[in-house]
């Protein structure tokens, strides 16, 4: 018998349904994914799981029995637990305190040791090295994430709700996690699995179900739907190749640095990118790409030489970048693209309002350019003059990429494409960035993705521990290959640099 | 957004009420006298006001323009009694006198800006001790007691207070200059709209581009060159300055900021609110002067009231927001 059951659920907000009648089943020892494009009701199910939200119609049945949970406190009193994909962590609180946040050990006076003891041990079994005495500030994104399954672990879950999980997790991390989710399946945690990527759904998911815009489409065992399936599923059509067809750089560099170095994060990188090629950097997370880049485009003071087009540049800051025809789009779209609490019009624009009037901001311009990117981009906005915290993963991203765009570069650096947006929008995006290399701009693109890294460039570029460690080309470019390299492990593919 | 949003038009309609309220109290309350001596004396705070809604819009505060303008008027009153013996009593000594205020102030503002943007203090602590330094600096110049200007340079000086055109005096008229310029330059020019986005979220502002540093120095910058301008309209009022001139300004000052509207931690300004919650607490004053209703002495706790009442409105309009 299932633990935890939605029947027949519906949810309207307002005038606008967003589930329609709904089944879904949580069964004791079974990792369950569910998967959909952005806006296909993921969330807003996930949300009523936890007791965040309640169903319009239909029922929660829990153990059998109907429930309607107060709160998602009152859903974790039941052994319900939500992984959200934006952490609840106090980051100046150290792991033991965060652990046992809201359910401290001890009376008046607080069991120190006990909790850090009990923090330890959990910690230990997902088999990290993390302290629980450090504050949840200092530590990466992977181990924050990490912090989480820990506290949902000393919650003693039956069901694990987890949203997008592996996002930010680096290829090594994404290994315990795995782990560590098998661990619980076997322990009779039933557990629900969202996520982008279908090739991870495939690996864990005991029983799939796809969403497409409230509605559940698809419902299979393993093996029963393939990667190709699950996405053909998702957005309700045939997928062709879901990369573009690679490009033809041209012979000479538009872009080249020598000695390049970051004080403390790059060390004496010399690449190469050619006009009309997209260029992909893989590497673990901390391995100094997003620092490569933003010392390329001065947001970082870097040493070392860059020429663009064979002439030598100076870039001191993001301006001089500019100047040069350089422009960088950055991997945090929410705390370093886009001014959430602002329209869409004041967001395109920021970084290039000069060419919109010397003193007087031409508004009317500003609109016209909004309206054109809006077009090209295809950024669907309910009403151009929303927030732009409004817009969905994926129109943010078009939209970010619109403003980076705007003071129409010839070398673009983009890092994470296509982190947390649906599969349509990055079919999209790597129209786009393809369209950019015919154009003959040229591209370097950034990613954790090895499928998109792969599928998306000309060449790939590797990085350990803030050094270029190789390149691979061609049929060489495998995720074999990049992995070898990125960890460090010597092997006879991929020449080294 | 065409519906009435409080939000936004809320003070204005607070304002609307006052001035009501004020006629039907007193009858003496609409007479042309009172109201030049209300928008006289809203001047300096509105002045300073104005340059305040940028330092807050773009994340910062400043606590020192009371003690600033305290010290401005100070120095201003030594510069033009030091250069009466030499230039002699006329417009001169007083051109430099008000130099000496606008240069003073703009210096002012960018110690408080250095200080804030590149030995990265919180600008709380800096002006929390600008404030100190420039309140007790201006004591220590009058030794405990009052500067005062020479009568007959006070006399020379008074209708830069009390002149003006008919019956609206230069200080509501520089008042009136600087609203609109403040207003347009927040809505239209690429400062403003850079200030609104570092306070919005000033990694993103760094990300496109802005020099935050330098836009940030700008706003101190621009707030003590206000200041000084507000020094200088306030000085020949009563053409002296001690240990208790503008006690208060800078309270004053940043209750009128966020009762017009714009966010205490930054990301939206609004020049024209703070103009309508300038003249909202300088009413309150003037009607609780004018009628017996209430003593006077309440003043205080009705002002306060009244600003905890604004950020209450505009929370509850964030949070309609979100559903």
């Amino acid at each position: 018998m299932s633990i935890l059951s939605l029947q027949n659920v519906s949810k309207s907000f307002g005038p606008i349904q967003v589930l329609h009648n709904v089944d879904l089943a949580l069964e004791p020892g079974e990792v369950h994914a569910l998967i959909g494009e952005n806006g296909a009701g993921k969330s807003t199910i996930m949300k009523i799981l936890g007791g965040f939200l309640d169903p319009t119609e239909g029922q929660i049945v829990l153990d059998g029995q109907p429930v309607a949970f107060a709160s998602g406190p009152d859903a974790e009193a039941q052994g319900i637990v939500v992984i959200h994909q934006e952490f609840n962590l106090a980051s100046d609180l150290t792991v033991a305190a965060n652990v046992f946040l809201g359910r401290e050990l001890g009376g008046f006076r607080l069991k120190h040791a006990a909790m850090r003891e009990q923090t330890a041990a959990l910690l230990k079994r997902l088999n990290t090295k993390i302290s629980p005495d450090a504050k949840i500030g200092r530590l990466s994104v992977p181990d924050r994430q990490m912090v989480e399954i820990a506290k949902a672990l000393s919650r003693n879950a039956r069901v694990l709700i987890m949203d997008e999980p592996s996002a930010v997790l680096t290829h090594r991390e994404v290994g315990t996690l795995y782990e560590q989710i098998d661990r619980l399946r076997a322990e009779g945690v039933a557990i629900l699995y969202c996520s982008h990527r279908l090739d991870e759904v495939a690996h864990l998911a005991d029983r799939i179900t796809v969403l497409r815009d409230g509605r559940v489409v698809r419902q299979a065992l393993r093996g029963d739907l393939t990667e190709d399936g699950m996405a053909t599923a998702m957005v309700g059509r045939e997928l062709e190749d879901f990369y573009p067809p690679k490009g033809n750089p041209a012979p000479e560099a538009a872009l080249s640095a020598s000695g390049l170095a970051v004080p403390g994060r790059v060390h004496d990188v010399s690449l190469q990118l050619r006009k009309g090629e997209v260029l992909g950097i893989a590497g673990l997370v901390g391995s100094g790409r997003t620092e490569l880049a933003e010392g390329l485009v001065g947001l970082r003071s870097s040493t070392g030489e860059i020429r663009v087009n064979g002439k030598p540049v100076r870039i001191n800051n993001l301006r001089d970048a500019f100047s040069a025809g350089l422009a960088y789009l950055t991997e945090d779209r929410k705390e370093a693209g886009l001014l959430l609490d602002k329209g869409l019009r004041v967001n395109l624009t920021l970084a290039t309002l000069e060419k919109f009037g010397t003193w007087r901001i031409d508004s009317h311009a500003e609109d016209k350019a909004l309206a054109r990117a809006t077009q090209d981009f295809d950024i669907r906005a309910k009403d151009p003059n929303m927030l732009a915290g409004k817009l969905s993963g994926g129109n943010q991203q078009k939209l970010l990429l619109a403003k980076t765009m705007l003071p129409d570069p010839e070398i673009i650096i983009i890092d994470e494409p296509t982190r947390g947006i649906d599969v349509g929008t990055k079919r999209q995006i790597y129209a786009f960035i393809r369209k950019l290399a015919a154009e003959g701009r040229s591209v370097i693109v950034i990613s954790s993705e090895m499928t998109e890294v792969i599928g998306l460039s000309d060449r790939v570029l590797v990085m350990r521990e803030g050094r270029l460690v190789g390149e691979v080309e061609g049929d060489a470019m495998t995720e074999d290959n990049i992995v070898r390299l990125a960890m460090g492990v010597t092997s006879d593919s991929g020449k080294a640099a | 957004m065409k519906k009435f949003d409080f939000h936004i038009l809320g003070p204005l309609v607070a304002l609307i009420a006052l001035v009501i309220l004020g006629a039907l109290l007193n009858s003496a309350f609409l007479a042309p006298a009172n109201i030049t001596n209300v928008l006289a004396r809203s001047a300096f705070i509105g002045i300073i006001a104005v340059g305040m809604t940028f330092v807050i819009t773009a994340g910062g505060l400043d606590l020192s323009v009371g003690s600033m303008a305290a010290f401005l008027a100070g120095i201003t009153i030594i510069a033009m009694n030091a250069a009466l013996p030499e230039i002699g009593e006329n417009w001169g000594t007083i051109l430099i006198g008000m130099g000496v205020a606008i240069l003073g102030g703009i210096i002012a503002g960018l110690v408080n800006g250095l200080l804030i943007t590149q030995a990265r203090i919180e600008p709380f602590i800096v002006t929390l001790g600008t404030m100190g330094i420039f309140r007790s600096l201006v004591t220590w110049l009058a030794d405990g007691g009052t500067l005062s200007l020479e009568y007959g340079l006070r006399t020379l000086y008074r209708p830069v207070y009390y002149g003006g055109i008919g019956w609206i005096t230069w200080p509501i008229i520089v008042f009136a200059i600087i609203a609109v310029l403040g207003e347009w330059t927040m809505r239209h020019s690429r400062f403003g709209r850079h200030v609104e986005a570092i306070g919005s979220n000033d990694r993103v502002a760094r990300y496109s581009a802005i020099d935050v540093n330098r836009v940030k120095l700008l706003t101190y910058l621009l707030l003590g060159l206000l200041v000084g301008l507000a020094t200088v309209l306030y000085v020949p009022r009563l053409g002296s300055a001690s240990g208790s001139t503008g006690v208060l300004w800078e309270l004053e000052a940043i209750a009128a900021v966020i009762i017009g509207g714009t966010a205490l931690k930054g990301g939206r300004g609004r020049v024209w609110g703070t103009v309508i919650g300038v003249l909202i607490l300088s009413l309150i004053d003037n009607i609780l002067n004018l009628a017996d209703l209430v003593s006077p002495y309440l003043n205080g706790a009705i002002q306060g009231v009244i600003i905890v009442l604004a950020v209450v409105l505009q929370r509850e309009k964030r949070t309609a927001d979100e559903r």
